[in-house]
């Protein structure tokens, strides 16, 4: 397969690839970069664990062809760790027991993030709406749910 | 009741592991990679029950990339149970690597190991297999007939166990246990209500698809990292499987992404390590989401049958309880999930005559194995919707009934000596029991009394339901569990454990219990768990054990590493052994002179006599103290389409002490809302041909956020003398009461008992027009 060239800023940082054209941005973050952290769960955009954000928009890794990103911006949960501070939703999730065996949790803390920066202070129920594509079969969501809204109630 | 003061436990510490896993930096299985890595994939069966007469793989050899192609004729013919229980084990072994017949939609037919996962993929396509079909049993009502197509028809599949199995009636096994008289009890009684249920079978659906990867170490020996919940019986079985010693054999279990049950059976295991001992090469296998549906193990569909009856005022006089098990085409779990449905329902009541028996049969649908609530479930929704109608029939309030009916602390339970699984040793019976609270906390908080009855009009009608349930914790005389804790120069403290942490907190809550002893911060613990070369032997994580178990070991190993502290500290400040005590990290004197756990490590390791402050402890459970539980639910239906939605959902449960208040409460609510998903949507749908057609999440269905009520979690106060610090278990326990609370609360609301689950608008609307027809 004829490669071809991306460019793509993923963290803050500017790469130029040459890649297959089929690659998958999940396969690119994690078999390619090495950033482990986005999770694949299902491989059809139906669980959430890939989740990313894509020029400020939360999106299914797995369901976008590196291709895609040419030229845009990508954050991950290893981008959203200040260098000496945690960000706030990953210490909530912490704090309030939302972390059980963890697997969902990058997807869901990018889902979350994505929807703070859209709307510093959510309503429950847009939280609940901004989580529905991320399953957690841990928590029973409702820590979850109270982390986010203690980051919101903060802003 | 007794009211320890704590220092480390019964406090919400932040989970251990929490902070790598909340920064994506936790490594989790499919995040290891080998230089050279080859991947593997399994080739499975298009149907449900046939013979390989012919089976060519020369295509497959010779695609570019293809290492090594594997079928039945390439592995040693070896009977194995996947089903990583102790030993020996109470499934059969009835299983084969690799086989010239196959099961089940979804069974292995050829294994291949390939450069990359897309040539392992074309090569799986290239395979070329003549396949004799043969009849399928799709109905487990049907596979003991007369006439029946024999799943397990080969001469070599046993069981280990003294215990029928009889394979050529497709019957795995029976169970048939009693106290009393139940005809008698029957003939006492003023009303009787019989009746017949079925659960649908379900998947664990941890997020994390199984995965494995093996290579070989510096000395040729094979090492496994995977996906597990029983690294030791992982190890076991892939020695069985492999023909290798157990001292040829690593495996290490990192972060884990759920298991419920699900990651107890050893499904990639063997192949990786096939395929590494045969090329020398490392490989990963990991499960698509797809091939976790149709191939790994779900929940056993059962079809119960209940007798209950009852004397005018309410005292129980006869449970009678049947289970028909299908277990799918392998035995895994067949005979221990069945006789928990007995187990886990009838000692919760002082009814003098108890009759529990079970078949246990092959079918040619999905294998079932271990999962959360582990027979539990099933028990608890024939008995409790059937006593939900036999109070009605009495004019009683359930809640009532159950306050007459159930048992409390210090009872005696002579059901569970016939129905143990291992040994029973003296009259087995229940320590700690506040299930009469539960009912009476749970009632109060949802308003039980003043909302029940009372459904309203028109097209939405509202309903209340309640149910009762109790779990074990761990199998008493069976499972092991040990722990091993040294001194660094610090005072900080290495705890090395077999106990396995698969997302439920057990690497956290175990080490608070070696805090509180020590009497130092949980963070200065450092846990390291699950690695067979370099922790002690646990079972793993299943039975509800972990807590219970593997932390009296913890404890008890803290216990003897004090002692050695408190000898070097009473060395230090020149008092005797009797004069010295630690506290906050510290050995204090008489005089108040004290020295702290730095000055004690560094002593012991660099300065004087030198050695290595250090215990190691093991233990078995005597008994399994049952978490109880009581569950509310208040549910409206819509009567013109037939959908039920939860408005308010109450559980009130007795734990024993909270080790982890947070992270157990993580546990009652992740269990109460897999069960109310599995009430109301989860479900295989199979083809006439066996073939599951929903093996995704967004056709299975599992609940997400949209979907969750109002939960309330109350924990009742309980303090089990036998656990550490109080404590049983909580992970399984909360699964099991929505099925019935929810059936019973759809009765309140509209005057139907739905006997079939899960309960979707479907069925509901079904019933409800079949009343209106009358």
């Amino acid at each position: 397969m004829k490669k071809i060239t991306l460019k793509i800023t993923i963290n803050g940082r500017k790469h130029t690839l040459r890649i297959d054209p089929n690659l998958r941005l999940l396969d690119l973050l994690r078999d390619e970069l090495r950033l482990t952290g986005t999770k694949e769960g299902c491989g059809i955009g139906e669980c959430g664990a890939c989740t990313v954000i894509l020029d400020g928009r939360a999106v299914n890794a797995c369901l976008i062809l590196a291709g895609q990103c040419n030229g845009r911006e990508v954050v991950t949960i290893e981008g959203l760790t200040g260098k000496d501070d945690l960000h706030p939703l990953q210490q909530a999730f912490i704090d309030h027991g939302a972390v059980q065996c963890g697997f969902c949790t990058p997807g869901m803390i990018m889902s979350a993030a994505a929807l703070l920066d859209q709307n510093p202070t959510p309503t429950e129920e847009d939280i609940r709406e901004a989580i529905s594509g991320n399953l957690c079969r841990c928590t029973g969501y409702t820590q979850i749910v109270e982390a986010i809204q203690a980051v919101a109630d903060d802003n | 009741m007794k009211k320890p003061k704590f220092n480390e436990i019964n406090k919400g510490v932040r989970k251990v592991d929490g902070l790598g896993l909340a920064v994506g930096q936790s490594r989790f299985t499919d995040d290891y990679e080998m230089p050279g890595m080859l991947h593997a994939k399994l080739l499975r069966s298009p149907y449900a029950h046939a013979r390989i007469k012919a089976i060519r793989t020369g295509k497959a050899r010779a695609l570019p990339g293809v290492v090594a192609v594997f079928t039945y004729k390439d592995v040693d013919r070896i009977p194995i149970t996947t089903a990583g229980q102790g030993y020996p084990e109470p499934s059969p072994y009835d299983e084969f690597i690799l086989d010239n017949k196959v099961r089940f939609v979804g069974d292995k037919v050829a294994l291949v190991a390939a450069e990359t996962v897309e040539i392992a993929e074309e090569a799986l396509k290239l395979i070329e297999v003549d396949y004799e079909v043969l009849p399928a049993v799709l109905d487990p009502r049907k596979a003991m007939q007369a006439n029946a197509p024999i799943i397990h028809d080969e001469k070599d599949c046993y069981i280990d166990i003294p215990v029928p199995y009889e394979p050529e009636k497709n019957r795995v096994a029976r169970v048939d246990a009693s106290v009393g008289d139940v005809k008698e009890g029957v003939k006492q009684a003023a009303m009787t209500v019989e009746d017949e249920f079925e659960n649908q079978t379900a998947s664990h659906s941890a997020l994390e698809p199984h995965c494995a990867l093996s290579w070989l170490d510096d000395n040729g020996r094979l090492v496994i990292i995977s996906t597990t919940q029983v690294p030791f019986h992982a190890r076991r079985i892939v020695s069985r499987a492999l023909k290798i010693p157990v001292r040829r054999i690593r495996i290490i279990k990192p972060r884990l992404g759920g298991g419920f049950g699900g990651k107890q059976e050893i499904l990639l295991e063997p192949y990786v390590g096939l395929i590494t001992l045969r090329t020398g090469r490392p490989v990963k296998m990991r499960l698509t989401r797809r091939e976790v549906f149709i191939s790994a193990r779900v929940r056993h569909n059962m079809i119960t049958k209940v007798q209950v009856a009852a004397k005018k005022d309410g005292e129980l006089t006869a449970i009678d309880l049947y289970a028909l098990s299908n277990t799918g085409p392998y035995g895994t779990h067949g005979l221990t999930v069945a006789s928990n449905v007995g187990t886990r329902t009838l000692p919760m009541f002082k009814c003098p005559n108890l009759h529990f028996s079970s078949d246990v049969v092959y079918t040619n649908l999905s294998v079932s194995g271990a999962y959360r609530g582990y027979g539990g479930t099933q028990g608890i929704l024939a008995t409790a919707i059937a006593m939900d109608d036999l109070a009605e029939r009495l004019g009683m309030d359930p809640m009532d009934f159950y306050l007459k009916n159930v048992i409390r602390g210090g009872t005696e339970v002579p059901i569970l000596k016939e129905l143990g699984e291992g040994p029973v040793i003296g009259q087995p019976h229940i320590g700690s029991c506040e299930l009469a609270a539960c009912i009476k906390a749970g009632a109060e908080a949802i308003g039980w009394k003043k909302k029940r009855g009372r459904p309203g009009g028109g097209r939405f009608r509202r309903g209340m339901g309640m149910s009762i349930m109790m779990q074990g914790s761990s199998i008493p005389y069976i499972d092991m569990a040990s722990a091993f804790i040294k001194i660094n120069d610090d005072g900080s403290f290495n705890l090395l454990m077999g106990a396995t942490e698969i997302g439920q907190g057990s690497d956290t809550v175990l080490a608070q219990i070696a805090a509180e002893v020590l009497t130092v911060a949980t963070d200065k613990i450092i846990v390291y768990s699950s690695d067979t070369d370099l922790t002690p032997f646990d079972v793993g994580a299943y039975a509800s054990s972990t807590t219970y178990l593997s932390g009296m070991a913890v404890k008890d190993a803290a216990e003897k590493v004090k002692r050695q502290i408190l000898e070097v500290g009473a060395h230090l400040l020149q008092a005797p052994m009797a004069r010295v005590h630690l506290s906050k990290g510290r050995v204090i004197g008489p005089d108040k002179k004290s020295v702290t756990l730095q000055q004690i490590g560094t002593h012991a390791l660099y300065e004087e006599d030198q050695f290595q402050i250090s215990a190691s402890a093991s233990r078995i459970s005597h008994e399994s103290p049952p978490p109880f539980a009581a569950h509310f639910v208040e549910v409206e239906v819509d009567r013109a389409t037939g959908k039920v939605r939860i408005l308010e959902y109450v559980q009130a449960v007795d734990c024993g002490t909270l080790i982890n208040p947070v992270l157990a409460r993580g546990q009652a609510l992740g269990a109460l809302i897999n069960g109310i998903s599995y009430a109301l949507v989860e479900r295989y749908i199979y083809s006439s041909r066996g073939e599951c057609l929903n093996p995704n999440y967004g056709y299975y269905n599992i609940f997400c956020t949209r979907d969750i009520p109002k939960i309330t979690t109350i924990f009742v106060p309980s303090y089990e003398p036998t656990g550490p610090f109080g404590a049983k278990s909580v992970g399984e326990i909360c699964i099991s009461g929505p099925l019935p609370a929810i059936s019973n609360a759809i009765y309140d609301a509209v005057d139907v008992r739905l006997h079939r689950t899960p309960f979707t608008p479907d069925k509901v609307l079904e019933a409800v027009q079949a009343r209106e027809r009358g």
